[in-house]
């Protein structure tokens, strides 16, 4: 018997340290669980795979405590628990990751790491203890953090190491980690699955959250597969294929199969030259950056988040200020230009969070789709609204772009989001813009939804305009992208053609170890 | 000559400390109240229902120690009402504490009038000051600091207490992570909603024993709006003390010194409209935000009520 | 959707409604019958001319200054300063009416006025900038505001305005030509107050009919998404909060050039705090802000009879005022928070929303 920390623990074998029966939530009309069963053993590395919407958070929130199932039950090393939060959860031996990191910034390591821990000798902190502590902890399992830096000073695959550490000082063992990797460069990633063999070397268990193929592959024992809410299967990896998995995952062969026609390219729309910028900490985001975009083509922008991608759309649409380096727009100098000036020359913007910046869920449709147009004829005469005109746009608009909602006065934020950036797509779009910058515009969404989308963008395309397009999909990226840039640390490792390119060297592009030739524009003889 | 400019020096200091306690005693409780994530608007109102409850308690229950005892409750259960407003309902943190200010104000006046005046209390017994032995034979600072009513010393206990609590004790180091992230302190597993409610309702018994130094002590009774917008330069000293409990009392005697200025003005009849000296401390609290305090220092959740089921 | 659409109009009232049945306990504390206390509270308000003619002069500064918080408050900001502003704004009709002369009425009138408004707005640019480059917190500022106002005043009209041997401090008297036209003659009514309903006339046109309207509703909804779309927040930010200031600065003008015709110490009783009251309690809509200022006006003017017949300290007005707007904060709070529910039940926690589920759920329920 291994005792940790005062709980017994069965013997090292592959008996289920968890299993859920039969677990059922409901969020209103929606069913977030339906009935899931899941048994994971010890020892175990078990994936839990599903797209954006699945249930798999909700699953394993109910599991830590987050969230109360309205049916079924848990059972943890043989006894029936329930948990009504985390800290009871926590007690119980179970750990776990978000995927965004519940770390307070203006606090050190250690002191995020005992956080919300009663104190042990006195009624005072001692901090010098809990760093000696996390310093063996960190050793031992490589990890190597530093216990005294303020989490804002430290780069996103340390700061989830400190998660990892955060459950490792509370003695967990069942791990959950919520997709981990989608903030870690290919490098970091490898490096994860090397702390998550070793966990699992030392008989702890696993449960990895992903939506990611080849992660399930790579890296779990097992896998159970979700789809709105449901289990679809329990197998072993060993047992399945990723084409198999796919297919369980969306109930449809899926191939990313865009009708994509030869692009139609033309003249330079966008030229950026040695571009620099900081971001919101003060901290460089952009390191000179060039490139140029035809008429009729999609740029794609690859690389792992945070590496200057939002900073470069930004700067481009007026919401960033550039410290050095030059934009022209249709050859007009907009460096700094406001951004109404520059949707004058034609640009349209999609942001990456449609609900913070797309819209304005308290105000209508119709007033959303007029956002950027109302205070000239023929929404506005002399300032005066033209409320007929507008609501005629809106009708069009919503019909062209199919937006399912009860009416163009019903406020934006009852609408899903889907029909959102629907909204948000029909208001850019519709003006026949030259330049698209579209960020994440697929992000949340679901498969029907994306579709849309990118079919929407590869129509401006066909039509002439010029796409700046990032996505965090690195799949969709070169999927819509006729030329594609990697990005990484606020620099643009190289421009390549997808087709031209392998998967490993773009991978090794976004993590900083590979740098290839800017491929120019096309000359075009049109 | 000497002897009376030091003796003038040693007068406008004590004056200094003793206007700087009541805004001290509010900015400690605003800076335990934002550190937790609500912003505080009603440290005026609080302060002014407990300097009514101080005259009050002193009249009836024999002295300014129960005075202080009611003044502080009464300050309590505003912070109360402002927890539940704010951290219960999430209701919108300024309409909220500026409708208790309006409540507070208007309240107390009408409480003094059915309640003083027909009982015929005016003037109730009041804190005297308490030279403490030895401590105040110290020159300069003996005095100044050490020969002051109860109050002060409080504030001056208070600040480094609260200064230990919240860097060097896991409950300290709850608050401040609510303030800055709930959901991480929700995930650690701690109670965000019961340490806000704690705290708020902290900075109202501070706030009400800045009320009762008011009534009891500063002077020895009640008179309508008295706290007179004090508890708004509180506030502007939290900010002022990039809500670090001793960077609050610092800004305090900040103030302090600057409304004192305003009485050697009076004494003196120094040709200057008193309305000049006593405009300072405003000032002052207005230059304080505009130019000396960046904006990062602030709780990042301060102000956002914290919802547990929300994306 | 149109029911709560309507009870969220309907929780203003709901807040004065409770606010008034616990005032109805404060009277009783105070010894008077509640019944007895509110007919004479309306009795003093409209039954008789006088009491009439003070419900208006009561209501004109309410309403101008809630007119001023009101733009302030659509555009997201929260003008906490209307009362600095209002006495900046009686400084500067005082100035003009004190040290011009010879000018006819209808050239002095609005000279006063656009004085009046011209102080105001100034006192309230500078904490709006600070909010706008610096991001400081236009809440405390512009209450720092209010009291260093209120001194300026009290020494401008203790000294370099004061009116040569005054009891007490007032300045000099203004130019009669400012004089405001009396409504209701023998009383006080002035023809401040169809000044103010114009302007709120205006201003419900230029909410509900322009393109500003349109902007500054936006920018108070989503400042981000419409600096996307865009909008120049900051001269949105800054231009509501200047005109709000300068409303509120004209209430001060027209209390002076319609009331004393000089100007007093501590002229204003708080007039600018009811306005926050008001403003809030009709959020923000400027035909709102005519009924609630009416309503306060009335209390304010049917309370000094309540007091003078009854005893009931005028202070209760203030009482129920701040009692209003907490069971208006609440209500909204509480309505807020089970629309978000129900929104919430729609979408799934983790980051992505469940648009299949959602879509699903939609079109099984319509």
């Amino acid at each position: 018997m291994k005792v940790t920390g005062g709980r017994a623990v069965p013997a090292h074998g592959r008996d289920p340290i968890l299993r859920m029966e039969k677990i059922t939530k409901r969020f209103g009309p929606v069913l977030a669980n339906d009935q899931i069963d899941l048994v994971v053993r010890e020892g175990s590395v078990h994936g839990l795979l599903g797209e954006n919407g699945a249930g798999k958070t909700t699953l394993v929130n109910i599991l830590y405590g987050l969230y109360q199932p309205d049916a079924g039950r848990m059972l943890l090393r043989g006894r029936q628990v329930r948990f009504t939060s985390p800290r009871s959860a926590i007690r119980q031996g179970i750990g776990m990751i978000h995927q965004q990191f519940m770390l307070v910034p203006p606090l050190t390591v250690a002191e995020n790491i005992i956080l919300g821990l009663p104190p042990r000798r006195s009624a005072f902190l001692d901090l010098r203890r809990v760093e000696a502590e996390i310093r063996t902890l960190s050793k031992t399992y490589r990890l190597d953090v530093d216990p005294r830096a303020p989490i804002w000073q430290l780069p996103v695959g340390i700061q989830q190491r400190v998660e990892i550490l955060k459950a490792l000082y509370r003695q967990a063992d069942l791990f959950i980690l919520d997709e981990p990797t989608s903030v870690l460069t290919p490098a970091e990633s490898e490096a994860l699955f090397e702390i998550v063999k070793r966990l699992v070397s030392e008989g702890r268990s696993v449960i990895f959250i992903t939506h990611k193929l080849d992660e399930v592959m790579h890296v779990c024992n097992e896998v159970t597969v979700l789809r709105q809410g449901r289990v679809v299967a329990t197998l072993p990896t060993t047992e399945t294929t990723p084409a198999a998995l796919a297919r369980m995952m969306v109930g449809r062969d899926v191939v990313l199969r865009l009708e994509k026609g030869p692009a139609r390219r033309n003249g330079v729309v966008l030229q950026i030259d040695g571009l620099r910028a900081f971001n919101d900490r003060s901290l460089p985001a952009l390191k000179g950056v060039s490139f140029a975009v035809q008429q009729g083509e999609v740029f794609g922008i690859a690389g792992v988040d945070g590496n200057g991608q939002t900073e470069l759309a930004e700067v481009v649409s007026g919401l960033r200020r550039a410290t050095a380096g030059r934009i022209m727009l249709r050859g007009v100098d907009v460096t700094n230009a406001p951004v109404r000036r520059r949707i004058s020359q034609g640009l349209a913007y999609i942001p990456s969070d449609r609900h913070r910046f797309g819209v304005i869920p308290d105000l209508t449709v119709a007033d959303n789709l007029v956002l950027k147009d109302f205070y000239h004829p023929p929404f506005a005469f002399r300032a005066i609204l033209q409320p007929g005109t507008i609501r005629q746009h809106a009708a069009a608009l919503a019909k062209r772009f199919d937006i399912r909602m009860a009416g163009i006065e019903q406020e934006v934020r009852q609408l899903s989001g889907g029909n959102q950036q629907k909204v948000v797509l029909a208001r850019e779009v519709s003006g026949d813009p030259h330049l698209i910058v579209a960020m994440q515009p697929t992000r949340g969404l679901d498969v029907g939804a994306s579709e849309f989308v990118l079919r929407t963008i590869l129509a401006q395309r066909d039509r002439g305009a010029a796409v700046l397009y990032t996505s965090a999909e690195l799949d969709e990226v070169l999927a819509v992208s006729d030329r594609v840039a990697v990005m990484f640390d606020g620099e643009i490792m190289g421009i390549v053609r997808p087709n031209e390119v392998s998967l490993e060297e773009v991978s090794l592009m976004m993590g900083g170890a590979l740098r290839k030739p800017l491929l120019p524009p096309t000359e075009v003889n049109e | 000559m000497m002897l009376l400019e030091s003796a003038l020096l040693l007068t406008y200091l004590t004056a200094a400390v003793r206007l700087a306690t009541p805004i001290g005693l509010a900015a400690l409780g605003g800076v335990l109240s934002e550190r937790s994530g609500v912003f505080n608007i009603a440290l005026e109102g609080m302060m002014l229902s407990g300097a009514l409850a101080g005259v009050l308690g002193s009249h009836y229950l024999g002295g300014p120690w129960a005075g202080l005892l009611v003044a502080m409750i009464s300050g309590a259960l505003v912070g109360v009402l402002l927890a539940y407003l704010s951290v219960s309902l999430g209701a919108n943190q300024i309409v909220s504490g500026v409708a208790i200010n309006l409540f507070a104000l208007g309240i107390t006046t009408f409480l003094a009038r059915i309640l003083l005046r027909p009982a015929g209390i005016e003037q109730v017994p009041a804190f005297q000051p308490v030279a403490l032995p030895l401590l105040h034979r110290i020159p300069v600072l003996g005095p100044v600091v050490f020969g002051q009513g109860p109050l002060v010393y409080l504030m001056l206990l208070a600040a480094p207490v609260l200064t230990v609590f919240l860097f060097r004790t896991p409950w300290g180091l709850a608050l401040r992570a609510i303030g800055e992230h709930p959901r991480a302190a929700d995930t650690a597993g701690i109670n965000v909603n019961l340490v806000r409610y704690a705290a708020v309702t902290a900075s109202g018994l501070l706030a009400g024993a800045a009320g009762a130094f008011l009534s009891l002590s500063h002077l020895n009774l009640f008179t309508e709006n008295m706290s007179a917008g004090r508890g708004f330069i509180a506030l502007a000293a939290v900010i002022f003390g990039k809500w670090h409990p001793l960077g609050a009392i610092g800004a305090a005697f900040l103030f302090g010194a600057a409304d004192a200025f305003q009485l050697l003005v009076q004494t003196f009849d120094l040709g200057i409209p008193y309305q000049l000296p006593v405009m300072l401390p405003y000032v002052l609290a207005l230059l304080a935000m505009g130019g000396l305090v960046g904006r990062s220092a602030a709780p990042a959740a301060a102000g956002t009520p914290y919802r547990a089921e929300e994306a | 959707m149109n029911l709560r659409l309507a009870a969220t109009r309907l929780i203003p009232v709901w807040a004065v409604l409770a606010a008034l049945m616990l005032g109805m306990l404060l009277v009783r504390l105070a010894g008077a019958n509640p019944f007895v206390a509110y007919s004479e509270l309306l009795r003093g308000a409209f039954a008789d001319l006088f009491g009439f003619s003070t419900t208006l002069v009561k209501t004109t500064p309410l309403l101008f200054a809630g007119l001023g918080v009101a733009v302030a408050l659509r555009a997201g900001l929260f003008n906490i300063g209307a009362e600095g502003q209002i006495y900046l704004g009686g400084l500067g009709a005082t100035l003009v009416g004190v040290y011009l002369h010879g000018l006819p009425p209808v050239v002095h009138i609005p000279l006063t006025l656009f004085a009046g408004a011209l102080a105001g707005g100034l006192w309230a640019l500078l904490p709006i900038v600070l909010r706008v480059t610096r991001g400081v917190n236009e809440v405390i500022t512009t209450l720092l505001m209010n009291y260093i106002g209120f001194f300026l005043v009290s020494w401008v009209v203790s000294g370099p305005l004061m009116e040569p041997g005054a009891p007490y401090p007032y300045s000099r008297a203004l130019d009669p030509a400012t004089n405001l036209p009396v409504l209701i003659p023998a009383t006080d009514a002035h023809a401040g107050i169809l000044i103010a309903l114009f302007l709120a006339l205006l201003l419900h046109l230029l909410f509900a009919r322009t393109a500003y309207g349109f902007q500054l509703r936006a920018v108070g909804a989503n400042p981000m998404a419409s600096a996307y779309a865009g909008m120049n927040v900051r001269v949105t930010l800054v231009a509501a909060m200047v005109l709000g200031g300068a409303l509120a600065g004209v209430a001060g003008a027209v209390e002076v050039t319609g009331l004393k015709h000089r100007l007093f110490e501590g002229f204003s009783p708080g007039y600018g705090y009811d306005a926050i009251v008001v403003a809030f309690l009709s959020n923000g809509q400027p035909l709102g802000v005519v009924a609630m200022s009416f309503f306060f006006g009335a209390l304010r003017s049917g309370a000094n009879i309540m007091q003078r017949s009854l005893g009931v300290p005028v202070a209760i007005v203030f009482a129920i005022q701040g009692l209003a707007v907490i069971f208006l904060a609440a209500g909204l709070a509480i309505q807020r928070r089970s629309l978000v529910l129900e929104l919430l039940r729609a979408r799934l926690k983790g980051g992505a929303t469940t648009d299949a589920h959602v879509e699903a759920a939609r079109h099984d329920a319509s």
